[in-house]
């Protein structure tokens, strides 16, 4: 662990995170081998990877959905090992944020309900103040004129930055995005990828973002790479103040 | 509407909305079942309530006997006896021995309405050459009516009793040919005759009654029937018809008498019912059981369709127990307005019953009464059926990996 990183400051934390299916079993698969992995406050920090690395694992662990083998990880400087079920849930009410790449939303419900779903779900906020929440969270998705479409009435592009608009709106410390962009074209995927850096920049959420976009990964602080099980790479830039027409742009586009 | 709404009431709604083909199928079907317990259980109750009214409005619920006489063999030592065949003594028509007392006491009874004694016995009516038999029943109009409402049947003339009246039925009336105010001979078994007027003719519903009944007053019938300031039978009615046996057996027991109650005397009536209503409560179970099925089946579906959404929510902070209750409440609505729905649909199957399915004379076959309670009653069971049915699956979905889930 580099020196100065110190627990309180750290919004994520892992130690030696190991992930094994069908543990005890003949067919026992270890898709983690041991990943320590640290996450400060605002850092806006991209997760790249071939397919089947352990990325999604990874994530799904940071977002308190599966438990790791073997390890320790904390969120807030919180220790999560040993917590139950209910524990678990409340740190993910409150804490965290998801994105995800497919069946982001809940098609029965409007965008503005989607986007209130984490605070009904956390009881005991009044109406007037989900709304008010809602639609400031809409409107800096430039969404405010679709609040009331079912998700389904909604394009791809429109779709995802509902999606994250819900994601924020508990204004969890850290927000885990999951190939938020991988079903959207470039200037979709462009517009949903800067209203979270947006987010990032304006409100210090901390956000990990797994994605295969190397142009979209090169406007992050910093990149980490996991091949097998195993962090190969961790990049820190700083570059992404340059404008966007100096951008890299990567043969994997 | 959010303010008040906690999320699982949310969330059931719109799901139930969402997947509105499925909702209607099942409610549907839900109704049905209980459209089919509320129509069977009125229909029963009704038949059962209407049967009673017929028996009791034309007898006594309890009957006292003068006790049985018996024969009595002279014995030589204890179990031998003189006679080698013993004949069961004949019963001739007797008064019940100290009936007054025994009227008193039984009258002194907290379960006891109306005591009413009776004489009674066969005699034949004559007028011309025209003879039926009837029974003579010598009665006291103030106390009997009470019991049975003859008063109310009454379809000429008067209910009133003197001396030298009797009432008749319709019948008896019809093949002598008298109308009120005719005379009629009325001769006993053994002694003279005696002219009496026809006062009232009566229809109590029954041809074999209306022909074979008639009623004087208690002194004129004990005359005639040599029972001279006796009774040979007594009437009671009880406030808790169900309990007249019981009632029966008290008398019994503080008095040397018979005592039958229309529970014993209907016993086969009583079989009827009992196996009706146990066909009837299995017919409810097992409607209810595939009505549950069904909520159970279609809730397992929906739990596989939503998975993707049950992982999204628990993923946002949602947990299991809210998922659980999202599904209980589904299971919850189907029942309930499964049952509102089949209500009404039953309470409609027996209006219609009611209206084509009459008797001769136009009234109802069988009166219905539309109970509320028993609405309220089928709402309460079919959302307690359809939140049980929902358990398995709920638990079914809160238990769902989130990570399976959102991959789907």
């Amino acid at each position: 662990m580099p020196p100065g990183l110190e627990a309180t400051e750290a919004v994520l934390r892992l130690e030696g995170i190991r992930k094994a299916y069908n543990a005890g079993r003949p067919n026992e698969v270890e898709v983690l081998h041991g990943i320590d992995f640290i996450m400060q406050r605002g850092e806006f920090c991209a997760l790249m990877g071939p397919s089947g690395s352990g990325k999604s694992t990874l994530l799904n662990l940071i977002g308190l959905l599966d438990r790791p083998s073997a390890g320790r990880l904390a969120i807030g400087g919180r220790d999560t090992t040993g917590l139950d079920d209910r524990e678990l849930t409340r740190i993910r009410g409150h804490q965290i944020g998801f994105v995800f790449q497919y069946h982001h939303l809940l098609p029965a419900f409007t965008a503005e309900e989607n986007v209130m779903m984490p605070m009904l779900l956390d009881r005991g906020h009044p109406d007037a103040r989900m709304r008010a929440r809602a639609a400031t969270l809409l409107e800096n998705m430039q969404l405010s004129d679709w609040k009331d479409n079912l998700a389904t009435n909604l394009s791809g592009g429109q779709q995802q930055r509902v999606a994250v608009a819900r994601a924020l709106a508990m204004n969890p410390p850290l927000l885990l995005a999951d190939e938020p962009t991988g079903n959207l074209d470039s200037v979709a995927a462009q517009v949903v990828f800067d209203l979270m850096r947006r987010v990032n920049r304006e409100q210090g959420t901390t956000v990990l973002v797994v994605t295969h976009n190397l142009g979209l990964a090169r406007q992050c602080d910093r990149i980490v790479e996991i091949v097998d099980g195993v962090l190969t790479g961790d990049e820190r830039l700083t570059l992404h103040n340059e404008p966007r027409g100096s951008r890299i742009s990567s043969p994997l586009q | 509407m959010f303010d008040w709404l906690p999320f699982e009431w949310i969330a059931a709604s719109r799901f139930l909305r969402e997947g509105r083909m499925q909702t209607a199928a099942i409610v549907l079907g839900v109704s049905i079942g209980v459209g089919v317990i509320v129509f069977m259980s009125a229909l029963l109750t009704g038949m059962q309530k209407n049967f009673i009214n017929r028996v009791l409005s034309a007898q006594a619920h309890v009957v006292l006997l003068p006790s049985e006489e018996i024969a009595r063999p002279l014995r030589d030592a204890d179990g031998v006896a003189e006679a080698a065949v013993v004949q069961k003594p004949y019963q001739r028509l007797r008064s019940i021995d100290q009936w007054q007392k025994i009227e008193q006491q039984v009258a002194a009874m907290p379960q006891v309405k109306v005591v009413s004694p009776m004489a009674s016995g066969p005699a034949l009516a004559v007028r011309g050459d025209a003879v039926r038999s009837i029974n003579l029943a010598g009665i006291e109009p103030a106390k009997y009516f009470r019991i049975v409402p003859l008063d109310e049947k009454i379809i000429s003339g008067r209910a009133l009793l003197g001396t030298e009246d009797i009432l008749i039925g319709s019948e008896l009336a019809n093949d002598l040919g008298v109308k009120v105010g005719d005379k009629l001979r009325i001769t006993p078994s053994s002694g003279e005759g005696l002219a009496l007027k026809v006062g009232g003719i009566f229809d109590l519903g029954n041809k074999g009654a209306n022909q074979r009944n008639t009623f004087v007053a208690l002194h004129t019938a004990q005359s005639l029937l040599r029972l001279t300031g006796g009774a040979s039978s007594i009437d009671v009615s009880v406030h808790d018809v169900y309990a007249a046996e019981e009632v029966a057996s008290a008398i019994r027991a503080v008095a040397d008498i018979g005592a039958d109650s229309w529970i014993r005397t209907n016993a086969q009536f009583f079989a009827a019912v009992n196996a009706q209503i146990l066909a009837n409560v299995a017919i409810r179970f097992f409607v209810g059981l595939s009505a549950a099925f069904g909520v159970a089946a279609v809730l397992v579906v929906s739990v596989v369709q939503k998975s993707k959404e049950i992982g999204i929510l628990r993923a946002m902070g949602a947990s299991r127990g809210q998922i659980m209750r999202v599904f209980l409440v589904e299971g919850a609505a189907y029942g309930l307005a499964g049952s509102i729905l089949g209500s009404g649909l039953g309470a409609a199957a027996l209006l219609v019953w009611q209206q084509y399915v009459r008797n001769a004379d136009g009234t109802p076959l069988i009166p219905i009464e539309l109970d509320p309670q028993l609405f309220l009653l089928a709402a309460f069971i079919a959302t307690l059926t359809g939140l049980a049915a929902a358990v398995a699956p709920a638990l079914r979905g809160a238990r769902l990996d989130p990570v399976v889930a959102i991959r789907g």
